[in-house]
């Protein structure tokens, strides 16, 4: 593509909040005061795995201070929810607030809103939960390995289902039984990642504050406001006109606040107040409670030839969603598309499972479903680099898909410049190439 | 026993926008009576600094300066649908969204200047400082202020733009995965070097050098802010973060950052970047995105680099020093077994 | 314990407040006052984004209780720009990139300050410590040094105080 001449793109023109950051003056969500705003707080399971026997709420609604108590009861819309259900995605599982059961330790029950954040603490304290507790799982090959207890009905083997019955997300390139049937060495290996906490410094929150036009403001550090507006409405059975969503510059993101995890309620507990109602992440929530970056399991085995080629890649992953799917099997979908990774094989075989623990449900951080899958197959390269004696940078090099080829996705490759990337990277790094390796290029796979 | 030292790399290649498309982002300008412009968004600005740079795609696809731009975002009262501030989207699906928009504000802003300057609206041309005139002719000339006075007491016209960016949805064949899932990809490969105390376990990145190929930047010194930025969550991710020690039981679970541990400072190297540009066909200017891949070349690169340090072969993250003494044991275990 | 009326001097002005039991320094500054620059980022003392100098002394405000501040003199970022000037210390942070979402940023700023303030040649490695009780998930860190040695050096090329 020619560029035309080009006159601010590609300037270093500053940066517009910097000043405003430095002195200050930037305006966050929870940077506006309302008089007569009323606080919120959540009373959450105990338990990671238990039916819930009774709830009991009468020593939080009269604690001092409390004004309001919400239950599932109270919810005049959707039960359980999620929030691609939009996109087809399903079918919804998360309760907006727990009533038969809970799956995990954190799961919201009742909502308290009081006078002070002290006061609807000290009420949210006093709600009562009975348990009937269950056997719980927390490893994901256990969770689908037929002994494990189903977490809900909607997938009792505990993986998500793909369309066509499918366990998994698959791509199915060339055979790689074949590749392994011709290949000079196996190399395998196993790989896990962490829950990681997306840790923006401002924690996930929101106010909601209702308007004489009987439409509700809601002041959000969502990462996205209209999706965050119309999984609102949709969940509480509202006019999404009755909702104005407005955010400005969070404090921080990456993939932490996406999740509509405060708004729903926070609307609710403004309707039946007629008071402005704020619901703030504690830290502890932000740590324990919001979505972490998914925890990644893979087993990755290759065919090689002698000279480097990698011929089949056959990759087997679990993604630890937690007890709900959240944007779990989107994911997935992107961490079966982004396989092999930034190289050229004949025969790719994935099978990429979403899978149900007891654990706090995980959901988008930075890079989501590509972390995970960058982080096992650089570490695979450098193993089969070192199981046939080769240079990594010189295994890479070779395998590194260029301009014009199938990806495993059958997609013909575009916009390929990994060759000329790790060239210059070598070079940054003092580690020299051999002349047939400084001449390859991403355009054409033959020079060399 | 000692500190040894070890290097490792790894490349890496990131997906711009929504996995499979359909994530729609729009935008609308509209010139003041005064002949400055803005650009309304509902995209959320995380610090990133989407406003600087819509501005300047703005600002260039107008003609005029930079300074003109206001960019409003993140209301849904007056805002145009965006998916969302998330997979390395908002350079490229926004970007594009106020290309479209600003290449109909300015042929308005065009239209009424021609019939100022009795000339037809094609041979005219912006100059970037807020003048328009005849191509090769500069004197017959007319300020952005001038138009914008005209187009609203004179003319009675709107100088405004939509622009509307949408990949249209690809499903994945749930049988082999067929499908288009990304606009185009961006690439890293970064190389780190750490030292290794084999008595504690405790491990320091004391390099790191990227090259990052991301397109037409749109504002380097911004690619460079992410990559700082995500060399050092990288190495956080890499040898000190999770919310779950015990993975994958659930406690210990810390609660607070005394227990869930970061770099500071003081753990942090100096970083070396460089970073070469390949316009992508689709982006706005050739420009890709560079916000979330930041995190991946860096990760695997310092596991790397300590398994080069020490012959052993970790594979999992956060590297620990409970980790590292580990390895270590299990390696002298198979020395003398 | 009931509510209790307190005095204390606040970016320059007096001040009078009503405060409920137990309540924090942070909470009289953001939610009374409406000092917003002052950040809440956990509570817990962990992040340093609410970090503010009683008597001249860097505090985290979220851990201070507004009685134990009661005729003292507390300066926030607000305090830092009494004639709308920005000041030497401001300008670096800019220069350098050494925000980017900004939550962390004023109590950045004002615990440089005070580290300016006793130290005014830091070396990097006090830079560094002088910083260690505020984080930041988005820079890297490295601007935000880069920025307080910066503005380290125009003050001993202009001979000024920090602010």
């Amino acid at each position: 593509m020619s560029m035309k001449e080009l006159g601010v793109v590609g300037r270093n023109v500053g940066q517009r909040d910097l000043e405003s950051h430095a002195r200050g003056q930037t305006t966050y969500y929870e940077d506006v005061h309302y008089p007569r705003m009323l606080h919120l707080k959540m009373h959450r399971s105990a338990e990671p795995h238990a039916n819930i026997v009774k709830v009991d709420t009468r020593k939080a609604a009269a604690s001092p201070g409390v004004v309001c108590v919400l239950t599932h009861e109270d919810l005049p819309g959707k039960k359980v929810w999620n929030g691609l259900a939009a996109v087809g995605v399903g079918p919804e599982d998360e309760p907006v607030l727990a009533f038969d059961k809970v799956r995990w330790r954190g799961e919201p029950i009742v909502a308290v809103i009081a006078e002070t954040p002290e006061a609807a603490r000290a009420g949210a304290a006093k709600v009562e939960v009975e348990y009937d507790p269950l056997p719980g799982v927390f490893d994901v090959e256990e969770a689908i390995s037929g002994s494990a207890p189903a977490l809900t009905a909607h997938w009792p083997h505990n993986h998500y289902i793909y369309p066509d019955d499918h366990a998994a997300s698959q791509i199915r390139f060339g055979d790689v039984e074949k590749g392994f049937a011709e290949a000079d060495h196996i190399v395998e290996d196993k790989y896990q990642t962490s829950p990681i906490e997306q840790a923006p410094m401002e924690t996930n929150g929101c106010i909601a504050k209702p308007g004489g036009d009987g439409r509700i403001t809601v002041h959000t550090n969502t990462q996205a406001v209209h999706f965050a507006r119309d999984n609102t409405a949709a969940i509480l059975g509202l006019a999404p006109g009755k909702l104005r969503f407005l955010g400005g510059t969070v404090g921080g993101g990456f993939g932490g606040k996406v999740d509509v995890a405060v708004e729903p309620i926070s609307v609710l507990a403004a309707m039946r107040t007629g008071r402005p109602v704020k619901f703030k992440y504690t830290r502890e929530e932000e740590m324990q409670v919001s979505s972490t970056r998914s925890a990644w399991r893979l087993y990755i085995k290759d065919g090689v030839m002698n000279d480097g080629r990698i011929v089949a890649r056959k990759i087997t992953s679990y993604q630890d969603s937690g007890a709900y799917l959240r944007f779990s099997s989107y994911g997935s979908m992107k961490h079966a598309g982004h396989m092999p990774g930034p190289y050229t094989m004949p025969n790719v075989w994935v099978d990429a499972r979403v899978v149900f623990t007891n654990r706090p449900p995980s959901s988008a951080m930075r890079g989501f479903g590509v972390m995970a899958a960058s982080f096992a197959i650089e570490l695979q390269m450098d193993k089969v680099a070192k199981t046939i004696g080769m240079d990594p940078w010189q295994l890479r090099l070779l395998n590194a898909y260029r301009n014009g080829d199938m990806r495993a996705h059958r997609k013909v490759n575009e916009d390929a410049a990994m060759v000329e990337t790790i060239q210059a990277a070598a070079r940054l790094a003092g580690h020299e190439l051999p002349a047939e390796y400084q001449a390859m290029t991403s355009w054409d796979r033959k020079a060399s | 026993m000692a500190k040894v030292r070890g290097t490792g790399f790894a490349a890496v290649n990131y997906p711009t926008g929504m996995h499979l498309g359909g994530d729609p982002t729009q935008s609308l300008i509209h010139m003041t009576p005064a002949g400055d412009f803005v650009c309304t968004m509902a995209s959320v600005d995380l610090g990133q600094g989407l406003r600087t740079v819509l501005a300047q795609i703005a600002a260039e696809t107008l003609g005029v300066p930079y300074e003109s731009i206001v960019v409003e975002t993140a209301d849904t009262d007056t805002g145009p649908h965006c998916t969302g501030t998330f997979a390395s989207r908002t350079t490229h699906r926004a970007g594009n969204a106020v290309v479209m928009a600003a290449a109909e504000a300015r042929k308005a802003m065009l239209e009424v200047a021609g019939e100022l300057l009795e000339a037809s609206p094609e041979d005219l041309e912006t100059d970037g400082a807020g003048n328009i005139h005849i191509k090769g002719v500069a004197e017959k000339s007319v300020s952005v202020g001038e138009v914008a006075g005209a187009a609203h007491f004179g003319y009675g016209k709107t100088i405004a733009g939509r622009g509307a960016y949408l990949k249209p949805p690809s499903p994945m064949d749930p049988e082999t995965g067929e499908c288009d899932p990304d606009s185009t990809q961006a690439h890293a490969c970064t190389v780190v070097e750490v030292e290794v105390d084999t008595e504690t376990g405790v491990v320091e990145v004391i390099d790191m050098k990227s090259v990052y190929e991301v397109g037409q930047q749109v504002n380097p010194d911004l690619v460079k802010g992410q990559i700082v930025g995500g060399s050092w969550m990288g190495i956080g991710h890499a040898l000190y973060e999770t919310t779950a020690p015990g993975y994958p039981a659930i406690d210990p679970a810390p609660v607070d950052f005394q227990n869930y541990l970061q770099p500071g400072a003081a753990e942090m190297p100096e970083v070396a970047c460089e970073v070469l540009e390949y316009p992508a066909e689709s982006g706005p200017y050739g420009g890709k995105g560079v916000g979330e891949m930041v995190t991946n070349g860096p990760i695997p690169a310092i596991v790397n680099a300590i398994n080069n340090a020490l012959d052993v072969r970790i594979t999992q993250i956060p590297v620990t020093p409970e980790v590292v003494l580990r390895a270590l044991d299990e390696k002298r275990a198979q020395a003398e077994g | 314990m009931e509510d209790k009326l307190i005095r204390l001097t606040v970016n320059g002005r007096d001040e009078a407040v009503v405060i409920r039991p137990l309540a924090t320094l942070q909470d009289v500054l953001r939610d009374t006052l409406e000092l917003t620059a002052v950040k809440s980022g956990c509570g817990q003392g962990g992040c340093g984004s609410c970090s503010v100098l009683v008597d001249g002394e860097l505090r985290l405000s979220c851990l201070t209780l507004a009685e134990r501040a009661e005729g003292a003199e507390v300066t926030t970022l607000e305090g830092l720009n009494e004639t709308n000037a920005i000041v030497p210390l401001q300008q670096a942070f800019v220069e350098n990139y050494a925000a980017q979402c900004g939550y962390c940023t004023a109590g950045m700023v004002v615990a440089a300050k005070a580290l300016l303030d006793r130290n005014p040649a830091p070396s990097r490695d006090e830079i560094v410590e002088g910083l260690s009780g505020n984080l930041c998930r988005c820079t890297g860190f490295a601007p935000i040094v880069r920025a307080v040695q910066q503005a380290a050096q125009a003050l001993s090329d202009t001979g000024e105080e920090a602010s």
